[in-house]
């Protein structure tokens, strides 16, 4: 039986192909026009052009962000080979997300939330590890940022969607089996960029890997709570404020942002773990098989890792007895595993290619303050 | 059935100036399959540099051979696995694949899986970079693993863990740490395996930390020889202190019974049971409260043994054999390290063997080695015993 519904994922796949090759020839006459208004697309009906959305767009050299969405941050950050990242929420007229104390807000159907990841440049294209951008999206023209990619969250009504998108020329197009891409940074550094595949996003954004259901990660009020300087003020409250989230209630501490020396190393280092780490290393996601548990709730250390030995790490282990040893992080697997870019000891074991040394030392520095012994 | 074919045909159809190689459309068929594909690989070897993932339920992914259709993974960039499954109702077979810089195959969740006549293999032979896990189903129930063949693993060949009602039969494992290895699993059948030239050859393990405590595993009908390869684990990894030489492990695991097999040449010995105490990890380690690590209702019986324990892989077992064999000696087919558990049932037995001739030495661990014991009075029991595993059809 061949019914055509069938035959759409083939068809599908062929005809990515046949645009990858027709996009070679037509991508040098069609400039970027999209929609001007945010276009929510169904799943049958999803475009190959980010343009289309009407969400992020290049115009000229200037990256533009429609006005009926918000950029958003996050206290702490995934590390992602030092990419900054531009987050989106839109909402649509009239609808409101919920708030939840400790788990991801639940959005109305018809949300999207983008991330596009940029790397500044200077004068002579090269890619730096760091700058002074405020977050502000007028800052980013693509003299001064090269584009990578930009994901997608969408949410039909049969749930969440995450699609990427890459930046090729004025336009991001849709690339469901993801890339890589070798690229090096101005000191050097080489790395193999990833932009996920479709269903590499799930084995982030399924927190919950017995569900499999996909969730954004970073829409949770210990992410958010925080004053931004491009609308300078908080975000919770912006967003109450504007009709976008029910009040906000409920006890919630907002994480460290991990380089913020003014709070204790563990709060810094429990916020670093928790959006590094937390989507897997929770009790339901897919790394429960190893009953590691690195996401901010109040774990027993030995969840945590204290003096806890590796159930199926193989040579991920490092030659190390323990995922923490207290005062001793060159004995830690926890570390080693942070401090490797061999893709079969590394952890996270997707999302980066380079190890985040400024990162990784904080995490140091908290197992080297622990205190008493493993036998 | 639904056929989905993705050969030469591809390369026709696109009518583009260069033909797709299969990687990619083999890739994009993995992202999005719907339930009820059945996705075909071609005869041919194709090479990733990016982990695979597939995420739907009721998909087949089959080749034309695990000598014809080969996946592999020697340049690979990024991903920790070759192919990962997060699925119901799924089923792999007739292919390789090779080289994977972490695990090969990695189904992680799922019920009814079936992983049939598929190579796992790591082609520059046994050593500690190469990935942990042949086969490796986790968390999974209802799994059917049979027909496979798992070399050079450095950790486990083929490697069940946390999961319920499984069948492992008819597989080759060779040139692994381990071999074959059921952990905190429940309900397994692990029989008419091969398992020659690994470090170990079967091990049935509990590890602590983990919500799943395994129990009831038959190993059975299996050949076990010569499981005498160099340990090449990852220090520190559970499987780095099992002792070259090891035909059969139990470690902290309850209701096994050991059967029928054929288990020769293994110089540590033929079958090795033992508490988490024993495990070797330079050091012993905290256990967990709700951790039970004792073995016990451990039934061995009708195993054709022979010539085991001539070369003991581990010093202090090597220790033990002089002083009990003198250093020409040998151990006997079996060792316990005689740890018991002191607030154990009485009626409960920790072990009972109806094995012909074979001995089993108690090597006395818990006191230090101080009086081994070759005494097998309290081996003469026998264990209920357990029923087979059946699984649902289709």
């Amino acid at each position: 039986m061949n019914s055509p519904a069938h035959d759409a994922p083939f068809q599908h796949a062929i005809s990515r192909s046949i645009k990858t090759c027709g996009a070679l020839f037509f991508s040098a006459l069609l400039a970027a026009c999209g929609p001007t208004e945010v276009t929510f697309h169904t799943a049958d009906h999803y475009p190959e052009r980010l343009s289309d959305w009407g969400l992020v767009s290049l115009d000229g050299q200037q990256l533009t962000v429609s006005d009926q969405a918000l950029v958003y941050e996050l206290n702490t950050a995934l590390f992602s080979d030092y990419a900054l990242k531009l987050r989106t929420l839109y909402l649509p007229e009239g609808t409101r997300a919920d708030f939840d104390a400790t788990s991801t807000f639940t959005l109305p159907v018809g949300s999207i939330i983008s991330k596009t990841f940029i790397y500044p440049k200077n004068q002579t294209g090269a890619l730096l590890t760091s700058s002074d951008w405020n977050g502000d999206p007028s800052a980013i023209q693509t003299n001064a940022f090269e584009l990578m990619e930009t994901r997608l969250m969408v949410k039909q009504a049969s749930g969440w969607d995450a699609l990427p998108y890459v930046w090729k020329g004025d336009d991001a197009y849709l690339s469901l089996t993801g890339t890589i891409r070798p690229m090096t940074l101005v000191d050097g550094k080489a790395l193999n960029y990833l932009v996920p595949s479709k269903n590499q996003c799930a084995s982030c954004h399924a927190t919950n890997h017995t569900t499999g259901e996909l969730l954004p990660i970073g829409l949770k009020a210990r992410h958010l709570d925080r004053s931004t300087k491009v609308y300078n003020k908080n975000q919770l409250d912006h967003w109450a404020e504007r009709g976008w989230l029910t009040q906000v209630s409920g006890e919630h501490t907002p994480n460290a942002v991990w380089g913020d020396t003014e709070q204790t190393l563990d709060h810094r280092a429990r916020s670093y773990l928790d959006i590094n780490c937390g989507h897997c290393h929770n009790a339901q996601g897919a790394a429960d098989t190893s009953g590691l548990l690195l996401d901010y709730e109040d774990h027993p250390t030995s969840a945590l890792g204290r003096c806890k030995p590796p159930i199926a790490a193989g040579r991920g282990s490092g030659g190390h007895l323990y995922s923490i040893v207290p005062g001793q992080a060159e004995d830690s697997i926890l570390s080693f595993r942070l401090a490797t870019n061999d893709p079969g000891m590394m952890m996270p074991e997707l999302g980066r290619s380079l190890v985040h040394q400024e990162g990784l030392e904080i995490i140091n520095q908290w197992i080297n303050s622990m205190e008493g012994q493993c036998l | 059935m639904k056929k989905f074919i993705l050969a030469v045909a591809a390369t026709f159809v696109l009518g583009c100036a260069e033909p797709v190689p299969f990687e990619e459309t083999f890739r994009a068929a993995l992202e999005s399959a719907q339930p009820g594909d059945v996705i075909e690989i071609p005869e041919g070897t194709f090479a990733f540099d990016r982990s695979l993932i597939m995420n739907t339920d009721g998909v087949t992914i089959r080749g034309q051979g695990m000598d014809k259709s080969v996946l592999s993974f020697k340049n690979q960039l990024a991903g920790a696995e070759g192919l990962s499954v997060s699925a119901s109702d799924f089923t792999i077979e007739d292919l390789a694949i090779e080289d994977a810089i972490g695990d090969a195959l990695k189904v992680n969740e799922g019920n009814n899986i079936v992983i049939r006549r598929i190579r796992t293999e790591w082609t520059n032979g046994p050593d500690v970079s190469n990935g942990a896990y042949g086969i490796y189903p986790v968390q999974t129930t209802n799994v059917l693993i049979e027909d496979n063949v798992a070399i050079a693993a450095s950790d486990a060949g083929i490697y069940v863990g946390q999961s319920e009602q499984i069948i492992v039969r008819g597989n080759r494992a060779e040139y692994n740490v381990a071999g074959i290895e059921v952990e905190n699993s429940i309900g397994a059948d692990v029989y008419n395996n091969t398992a020659v030239a690994n470090t170990g050859g079967i091990l049935v393990f509990n590890m602590p930390g983990i919500p799943k405590r395994g129990y009831g595993t038959r190993v059975f009908d299996n050949d076990v020889n010569d499981n005498n390869t160099a340990n090449f684990a990852a220090p520190g990894t559970a499987v780095s202190g099992v002792p070259a030489g090891s035909g059969i492990m139990v470690n902290s695991n309850d209701q096994v019974e050991i059967f029928n097999n054929r288990i020769s040449g293994n110089n540590t010995a033929n079958i090795l049971i033992s508490s988490y105490f024993s495990a070797n990890y330079a050091g012993q380690r905290e256990v967990a409260a709700e951790f039970d690590p004792y073995p016990e209702m451990i039934y061995i019986y009708n195993n054709d043994m022979t010539n085991a324990g001539t070369a003991p892989g581990i010093d202090y077992l090597v220790a033990v054999r002089d002083a009990v064999f003198g250093p020409d000696g040998a151990f006997p087919d079996i060792i316990w390290d005689g740890v018991i558990d002191p607030n154990k049932p009485a009626d409960r037995e920790v072990i009972c063997v109806d094995n012909g001739e074979s001995l089993l030495l108690n090597i006395d661990a818990i006191n230090e080695f101080a009086n081994p014991s070759l005494d097998m009075t309290s081996y003469q029991c026998s264990v209920e015993k357990l029923s087979p595993i059946e699984l649902p059809a289709g």
